[in-house]
């Protein structure tokens, strides 16, 4: 009976190397999967430690925007948020149950489990000192920030819309303010009902505050994409800003019985206009003539450059709970709708962030910076360990002399066109207003992008009023958006 | 002389002379040595509970500590006593074992009285229970002298062990727990038939196999490099087979089912030489295994929890908290009372790998697992070395019954195969399989002392030895 009882003894040393392998790819390779909140965020064990740690502070400039202060309950440490609402949507907000903004998209690192940090982690175990996070650094312009959420204030707590501002020459995120807003002080409190309740009131809310409309709600861009339209046409070769352009009252749409007329229903100030002209009046006849001409590839194709029809290129606010929106140009048009797409109508959507490189792109000599948030990554006593260099999402959109005209144009259009609310006292600015109808029932969106001063610029700002508490009649890119812009602006260039 | 000339054979000598060049020595030094690990790994665990819940050493640990040592020391000096070339190893293995699950009882008591204040704490009903196992381990040493005395049971162990197995059913006594009918209540008693039936089957299929073994071994059909047995020699595999499924059918009981089968075909087997019973029990498993899947919901329940535990519909709560729990550990682990092992239901009996992988880590998941593996290796070479057939056959399937418990518990529990519901041996909180579990270690070292024991040597013929022999015992 001994060769069965060998080969039994085989068979059951294999039984436990298969128990042995099996716990190390559970306890080894399978355990960052299993202890991630990403994949699974019902892991309570993960919750409540990463709850209870210190975490690493969310820095713009020298100020915390986030942090964690010692508490005397179970928990340990209380996350802070000194700004309030002001930087919701950024920084987010941090409970036991979720977690959105930075606090979730640069999570390794606020925790200190992120790769870079190990070296610390290592310093802080040996010299016997409770693990601490590390900081992330923000883009951010404490000042520009400040006017971009005191500007969306003015118009009421009510108010939808959002303010991006992005450095031409770099892509960093300046400003981003989404309205309305919330306190994340509430949802970071330790009793989880509060907080709970906190959240589930947001959620519950018609205008959802915790959606940020700069990155997650895309629109008709409106007009402003006739920016995009005269950058097609500029780098076609075949117009320049003197080139004439049908300036009617109305432009006869392919295929239909319908026409296209401009805002005022009148003519733009003749049957032929100059492109530059065009700009200033914003002129719908004009534009969708030139985008009929030149076709809804070519319009596409520019689109594209200035990074419509991409999602992946701006990540440093990617969470669970948030669903960015991919700007688009669509695939197959008509040529009545190549026409409505020239003027930012029709299926054309974007959001301010996209529109705000759209203007950055042109400020930059038609290059275009991927937009970033996170700046730099430091440990927990400030030593720089890894920072962010600055990427190009499209060597050249335009020609830097097709870019140099456009910026003309857009001068022009803030000095004697619709933007003149814009204007700063010895800056030259460059602009282009929106009012992008939707649906007749509904109000129109007000937009306005811009940048300064036009010749190397800072800034570059998209501003977008989606409704306020104002009459219809008063929705206007250049009555409600263009100030906010002008005041964002100012704030980078006068400090 | 040529080097390659072969040694002449020694002819044969009338005499019988030693039966073994080997003989094995007592090694109760070394017994002792490693049971005072065992007893620094099981006091410290629970020195380590304290600290790590409550920040301080309980107050108890020399309470603790001294009956843990009482009972260890009782059960070594037994072994002296009575069994003193029994295998050194399996009692350490099981003092380490026993000592780690009751520290782990206690801290998952903690973790639970920590949420519930009215918990009912566990671990100290497990000392008990422990106590009573060492009581008849002991009991099972003194009074058994020869294992091979248990072959006159055969028969009335396999009527005990199926009367055991009916219990749970009978009304007014059987309970309902968790689904599985496999529990039986006298009072304030409860009691887990099956496992005390275990030991008795493992009895009974030895002593059946050693009388028919020639019988089951004739060869019937060979059929790719197979021998299949006859078909009037399935008889009693059909029964058994019957018997599992019905354990599986009217008691909800998946893993004894499996555990009950899988130890007869594997004795079955080892009596018969012939790999045709495995291939036969195989297929037999297979029906079975779909039959249970298609007719029994809960069989059906648990092999969808297993193939997508995430999947809130499919009832995977309690194993995703479990492999939580484990890659919470991770590789080193959070340290005794570090984790949150309470957050898994029933942690302290069914998934208690999981808490100690939870708070010793992967090191002391394979630590544990390699404790379990030499327990099966020790037991499988007493089966080796036994001289008696009866013995062999007994200490296999003891051996076997705790593989395939392991393999099927701990299995279940990292979600390498199904979770089906059985205790983990020594570490899983549950009276019936603790006392149970000392039983078989107690026979397993009554066999293994018998089969170390230097054999008996003949006496120099003296002038009567055609009436009697007289043989010395050492």
């Amino acid at each position: 009976m001994n060769r069965p009882i060998r080969n039994l003894a085989i068979a059951c040393m294999a039984m436990f190397l298969a128990l042995m392998a099996n716990a190390t790819y559970l306890q080894y390779w399978q355990a960052d999967s299993l202890n991630s909140l990403t994949e699974h965020d019902n892991n309570t064990r993960v919750k409540d430690a990463t709850f209870s740690e210190p975490r690493g502070q969310i820095l713009v400039g020298k100020k915390a925007i986030a942090l964690s202060k010692k508490s005397n309950d179970r928990f340990k440490y209380q996350r802070v948020y000194p700004f309030g609402a002001e930087y919701a949507h950024i920084a987010g907000y941090f409970s036991r149950s979720r977690f959105g903004g930075i606090e979730s998209s640069q999570n390794n690192i606020l925790t200190g489990d992120a790769p870079g940090l190990f070296v610390n982690r290592v310093i802080d175990l040996l010299g016997n000192q409770a693990p601490q996070g590390g900081n992330v650094v923000l883009t951010l312009n404490a000042k520009a920030q400040k006017a971009a959420y005191e500007g969306l204030k003015a118009l009421g707590n009510n108010t939808r819309g959002a303010v991006v501002a992005i450095e031409p020459a770099t892509g960093r995120i300046l400003a981003m303010v989404s309205s309305p807003t919330f306190n994340p002080t509430r949802m970071a409190n330790h009793d989880i009902s509060i907080s709970d309740k906190a959240y589930d009131r947001l959620l519950a809310d018609k205008l959802i505050p915790l959606n940020n409309r700069a990155i997650e709600e895309r629109l008709p861009p409106g007009s402003t994409f006739k920016l995009v339209t005269a950058a097609a046409a500029l780098s076609s070769g075949k117009y320049n800003p003197d080139t004439l352009v049908p300036g009617g009252a109305s432009l006869d749409l392919p295929q239909t019985s319908k026409d296209l007329v401009n805002e005022s229903r009148g003519s733009c100030g003749g049957n032929k206009i100059t492109l530059t002209r065009a700009l200033e009046v914003s002129c719908n006849v004009a534009f969708g003539a030139v985008g009929l001409k030149l076709g809804a590839d070519a319009l596409r194709e520019q689109a594209e450059k200035f990074g419509f029809n991409k999602r992946d290129f701006f990540t440093d606010l990617d969470d669970p709970l948030t669903s960015q929106a991919t700007s688009e140009f669509p695939q197959d048009v008509d040529a009545p709708q190549t026409a409505l797409s020239a003027i930012g109508q029709a299926s054309v959507t974007a959001t301010p962030l996209q529109m705000a490189m759209v203007a950055a792109g042109i400020a930059n000599n038609g290059r275009v910076m991927t937009p970033y948030l996170v700046d730099e990554i430091r440990s927990a006593d400030l030593d720089v360990i890894k920072p962010i260099e600055p990427k190009v999402l499209t060597p050249q959109a335009i020609t830097p002399s097709a870019a140099s005209k456009l910026a003309e144009m857009m001068v022009a259009v803030v000095d004697n066109g619709t933007g003149r609310t814009a204007q700063i006292p010895g800056i030259k600015v460059a602009g282009k207003t929106g009012t992008a109808q939707s649906l007749p029932s509904r109000p129109p969106y007000a937009w306005f992008v811009s940048f300064a001063p036009s010749v190397n610029a800072r800034v570059a700002v998209a501003v977008l009023i989606q409704d306020a508490n104002v009459d219809r009649d008063a929705i206007s890119g250049s009555g409600l958006a263009a100030p906010i812009a002008k005041s964002v602006m100012e704030a980078v260039l006068n400090p | 002389m040529s080097r390659t000339s072969p040694t002449p054979t020694r002819p044969r000598d009338p005499r019988p002379g030693p039966l073994m060049e080997f003989v094995h020595r007592r090694r109760r030094g070394a017994e002792l040595f490693l049971l005072i690990l065992s007893l620094v790994v099981g006091i410290g665990a629970y020195a380590a509970v304290g600290l790590g819940v409550d920040g301080s050493v309980p107050a108890d640990i020399y309470k603790y500590g001294g009956w843990l040592t009482a009972l260890i020391v009782a059960a070594h000096l037994t072994i002296r006593w009575k069994a003193a070339y029994a295998d050194p190893i399996l009692l350490p293995i099981v003092a380490a074992l026993n000592g780690l699950g009751l520290a782990m009882i206690h801290r998952i008591d903690l973790g639970m009285q920590a949420k519930k204040p009215d918990y009912q704490a566990l671990a100290s009903s497990q000392l008990i229970w422990m106590t009573l196992g060492v009581a008849l381990f002991i009991g099972v040493l003194v009074l058994l002298r020869d294992h091979r005395r248990l072959q006159a049971f055969t028969y009335t162990s396999g009527l005990a062990a199926l009367v055991l197995l009916l219990l749970p059913m009978v009304p007014g006594i059987g309970r309902n727990i968790r689904g599985a009918r496999i529990w039986i209540h006298l009072g304030p008693l409860s009691f887990q038939p099956g496992e005390v039936a275990k030991v008795l089957l493992v009895i009974a299929f030895a002593g059946y196999l050693v009388l028919y073994r020639d019988a089951l071994a004739l060869a019937g059909r060979r059929v790719l490099f197979v021998d299949l047995p006859r078909g009037r020699d399935l008889g009693p595999i059909l029964a058994m087979w019957l018997i599992s499924l019905g354990i599986l059918v009217f008691q909800n009981d998946l893993g004894s089912s499996l555990l009950f089968f899988g130890m007869f075909l594997v004795m079955l087997y080892v009596a018969t030489e012939r790999p045709g019973w495995l291939v036969i029990g195989g297929l037999m498993f297979i029906a079975g295994a779909y039959f249970g899947y298609l007719t029994t919901g809960h069989v059906k329940v648990r092999v969808e929890a297993w193939l997508d535990p995430f999947n809130p519909d499919n009832n995977g709560y309690q194993i995703v908290q479990g492999m939580f729990g484990m890659a919470w550990g991770g590789l080193t682990g959070r340290g005794l009372g570090l984790g949150s092992p309470q957050d898994t239901p029933i942690a302290s009996s069914d998934f208690i790998i999981p808490a100690l992988g939870e708070e010793l880590g992967l090191t002391g998941v394979i630590a544990i697992i390699l404790l379990y593996g030499l327990l099966v290796e020790r037991a499988l070479r007493t089966a080796l070395i036994c001289r008696d057939n009866f013995g062999k056959l007994v200490a296999t399937g003891l051996g076997v019954v705790f593989a395939l418990q392991v393999f099927v518990v701990i299995g279940g529990v990292t979600k390498l195969i199904p979770l089906t519901g059985l205790t983990t041996p020594f570490l899983s909180q549950g009276g019936s399989s603790l006392v149970a579990n000392w039983v078989i270690i107690a026979l397993l070292l009554r066999i293994s002392d018998q089969a170390r024991r230097p054999p008996p040597e003949f006496l120099e013929p003296g002038e009567d030895m055609d009436s009697t022999q007289v043989v010395s015992m050492r």
